[in-house]
């Protein structure tokens, strides 16, 4: 589904990422950790096409086109769906009216017709169920004075409404205490099929106790220095990134 | 990084949808102003001398003055004696309008702004008299509301048809002293809208008022007085749109409100008059005089405006809070882009005990706009517990536009408490950002952010118009991101 040759990206014209390559297939769940400033942020944003970041050589292919040809909406209409780590407030703007017109946008791009406001209810609810989002959240403005737990379930919420074919979670795990992380476990967890791929960007093994990766990547200074199975994140989570450092400069 | 995307320079050309002009013969005066102009205009519409007297006397106090210069605008001088005081389209003959009387050309011309003057065809809930350059053509559902007592009319019909309310309130919230616009709209006003409710009357449907420039070098003065007699209510909303011409024109109105005892009036307006092209040419310089005087004790007035358009816009819808327990509220989005400039905000003159005032202001720049909220709160001596709350909020969109708070606070009673508070953001591209990512593209990003911004006031206006007053928001700022 998602193929990553050689990528090099430059923010601020500071190198970011310097040869990163990785093959996602649909149904899979890849975890990529790696210490702070190896470009896992960066790459979750380059894949949703945020401006600043600059590919500046290799290539990108999704769904075997050249992700790059494509805006920001255009990705997301593709399918590409990036939880937030700061999800931001946009206040004045009802949760549902955002979460209906994104819907509906993505669904008109893809040549389907749109939900009218009944049957959009019932679609949300059901999904606000699933990530135990209480209902009366819906009804205010978007990550208005949400708490940071809230916020995030928020955005595995908007997942679970937009079904993307590929789920980006930078960090999702940030500032969660353990019953936040749980719930927002069991929502990702339930979006699991072999439909849909995920890359989880997350800095501690942690997350991965409650979702469990077919792979995990380390990048270290904006490559994947290395690449194995879930029992590679307890390594890690043991010993450190330090030896990683030391084996890839040796 | 850069904080904006930027394609959007490209997309700051719109169109303006009310642009267009009407092919129909009119009876303009040449321009020019004079006491002769004065009694023409008197003349044109039969007044009797008592009205001919306070024009001229509003006139000859005109010559004394000097157009005000404090506001934060760039205004070009105006020459007042190029401009025509009086255009009406010619009427096949001159007996009692009815809609069958109208000529089609101006029904079209309605039609065609979306405010359909056959009964049967407008909204519903809503009667309408419509102003065509200096006269009113039409007034629909008048039978429906006198049969409840109220009166709704053109003003050139009360000042014949009602003498007696006409000269117990005309000036009298606005004297033609108060100021350099209102004393020119005193001597020259061709028409408008007169309302009287009875005591104890619920108006039984929205009024509304369309306003339009047509005739090119002509001015548009009208004048608007709506009494809400004690206990009574009334909800009235106004509408402006202008052709587009490379000449400015002037646009110089006066509104009078009265709420008596227990009554109350909302007023709201959205406002679309030509803003004028990108290089700033053209465009209606708008000088409005709003006022509303509570007089009753628990009367309450409430002002809602959306401005849109405009070269230039000077407007300070204002209440004076003399009844006790009286109310008065100003809620106002205000947009400029392009080279439009608003100096726009509100007086808030508490009189009364326990009087209590309410203030939301929503400034949007773009492009090159220039957004300036000027406001008064007056807390008098005899305003025991008097309350204000004053919320100022502006939206800067780009780099190369305004915004500007000039805040006036007056406070002569130690029990009186006044607040005020004020922010300016941006749209940020994290916002822009997560809309997008979610798959909407950037205009419906920003129209929604925007009118999140502008929800409080946007929530004051009647349904239909809240509405029209977010489809106007989305065609105003179209590729407006800067």
């Amino acid at each position: 589904m998602l193929t990553i040759r050689n990528l090099h990206a430059t923010v601020d014209d500071k190198p970011i990422l310097n040869g990163l390559d990785l093959n996602v297939n649909a149904g899979e769940v890849h975890a990529i950790m790696g210490p702070n400033g190896s470009g896992k942020s960066t790459l979750a944003h380059i894949l949703a096409g945020r401006e600043g970041y600059r590919v500046t050589e290799g290539e990108i292919s999704f769904k075997n086109q050249n992700l790059l040809d494509f805006s920001i909406e255009q990705r997301a209409h593709q399918g590409i769906f990036l939880a937030m780590q700061y999800p931001v407030e946009l206040p004045g703007v009802n949760n549902m009216t955002f979460l209906r017109e994104a819907l509906n946008s993505v669904r008109r791009a893809n040549g389907e017709s749109e939900l009218d406001a009944v049957a959009f209810m019932k679609r949300i609810r059901e999904k606000a169920k699933l990530v135990e989002l209480p209902e009366k959240l819906l009804k205010r403005d978007v990550n208005s004075g949400f708490s940071g737990g809230e916020k995030k379930r928020n955005e595995i919420l908007q997942m679970a409404l937009l079904e993307p074919a590929l789920a980006v979670l930078d960090e999702t795990d940030s500032g969660l205490d353990i019953d936040a992380l749980r719930v927002i476990a069991n929502g990702v967890n339930a979006l699991r099929s072999p439909e849909r791929a995920m890359i989880i960007v997350t800095h501690y093994q942690r997350l991965l106790d409650y979702i469990e990766p077919d792979y995990v990547h380390v990048l270290v200074n904006g490559r994947i220095v290395r690449s194995g199975d879930k029992s590679l994140a307890y390594e890690l989570e043991e010993k450190g990134y330090n030896w990683i450092l030391e084996e890839d400069a040796a | 990084m850069s904080t904006m995307p930027d394609t959007v320079e490209n997309l700051l050309a719109r169109g303006y949808d009310a642009g267009f002009i009407t092919a129909i013969e009119s009876d303009t005066l040449p321009p020019g102003l004079d006491e002769d102009v004065v009694r023409v205009i008197s003349a044109k519409k039969n007044e009797p001398e008592w009205m001919t007297e306070k024009r001229l006397a509003a006139y000859r106090h005109w010559l004394t003055m000097k157009e005000p210069n404090w506001a934060h605008l760039n205004l070009p001088a105006i020459d007042f004696q190029g401009i025509s005081y009086y255009s009406a389209p010619k009427r096949k003959d001159d007996g009692p309008k009815s809609l069958d009387e109208i000529d089609p050309e101006l029904l079209d011309t309605y039609n065609k702004l979306g405010i359909p003057l056959e009964e049967q065809k407008a909204l519903a809930g809503i009667a309408v008299d419509a102003v065509f350059d200096s006269v009113s053509v039409a007034t629909t559902f008048r039978k429906k509301l006198a049969d409840a007592g109220v009166i709704f009319c053109s003003m050139s019909e009360a000042v014949h048809e009602h003498p007696e309310l006409v000269q117990q309130y005309l000036g009298t919230v606005v004297p033609h002293k108060d100021n350099f616009f209102a004393a020119l709209n005193a001597a020259v006003f061709s028409d408008g809208t007169f309302v009287y409710i009875p005591p104890g009357v619920r108006c039984p449907m929205e009024l509304s008022t369309y306003f339009r420039i047509n005739e090119a070098k002509t001015g548009q003065f009208e004048r608007t007085l709506i009494i809400a007699d004690e206990g009574s209510y009334v909800s009235y909303l106004e509408g402006c749109t202008a052709p587009m011409r490379d000449e400015n024109q002037l646009h110089a109105a006066v509104v009078e409100l009265v709420a008596l005892g227990d009554a109350t009036i909302k007023y709201a307006t959205v406002q679309n008059w030509y803003p004028g092209d990108e290089q700033g040419r053209g465009g209606i310089f708008n000088f409005v005089t709003k006022r509303g005087d509570c007089r009753g004790d628990r009367s309450h007035i409430s002002w809602t405006q959306v401005e849109t358009g405009s070269a230039i816009t000077w407007k300070y819808p204002s209440c004076i809070l003399r009844g006790d327990d009286a109310t008065g509220e100003f809620y106002s989005v205000a947009v400029t882009r392009g080279r439009q400039q608003a100096d726009t905000g509100t007086k808030m003159i508490h009189i009364g005990r326990n009087t209590r005032s309410t203030i939301v202001s929503k400034g949007i720049s773009a492009g090159e706009g220039q957004n300036t909220y000027r406001g008064l709160v007056r807390m008098s001596q005899g305003a025991e517990n008097a309350r204000n709350h004053t919320q100022c909020d502006s939206l800067l969109m780009g780099d190369k536009c305004g915004a500007h708070t000039f805040p006036y606070i007056e406070v002569k009673n130690p029990s009186a408490d006044v607040e005020h508070e004020a922010t300016t953001s941006k749209i940020s591209e994290d916002q822009l950002f997560y809309c997008q990512q979610r798959g909407l593209d950037e205009e419906a990003a920003v129209s929604m952010i925007v009118n999140g911004f502008c929800k409080e006031v946007f929530k004051e206006l009647p349904m239909e118009f809240a509405v029209e007053a977010q489809k106007l928001l989305n065609v105003t700022l179209e590729g407006a991101v800067g």
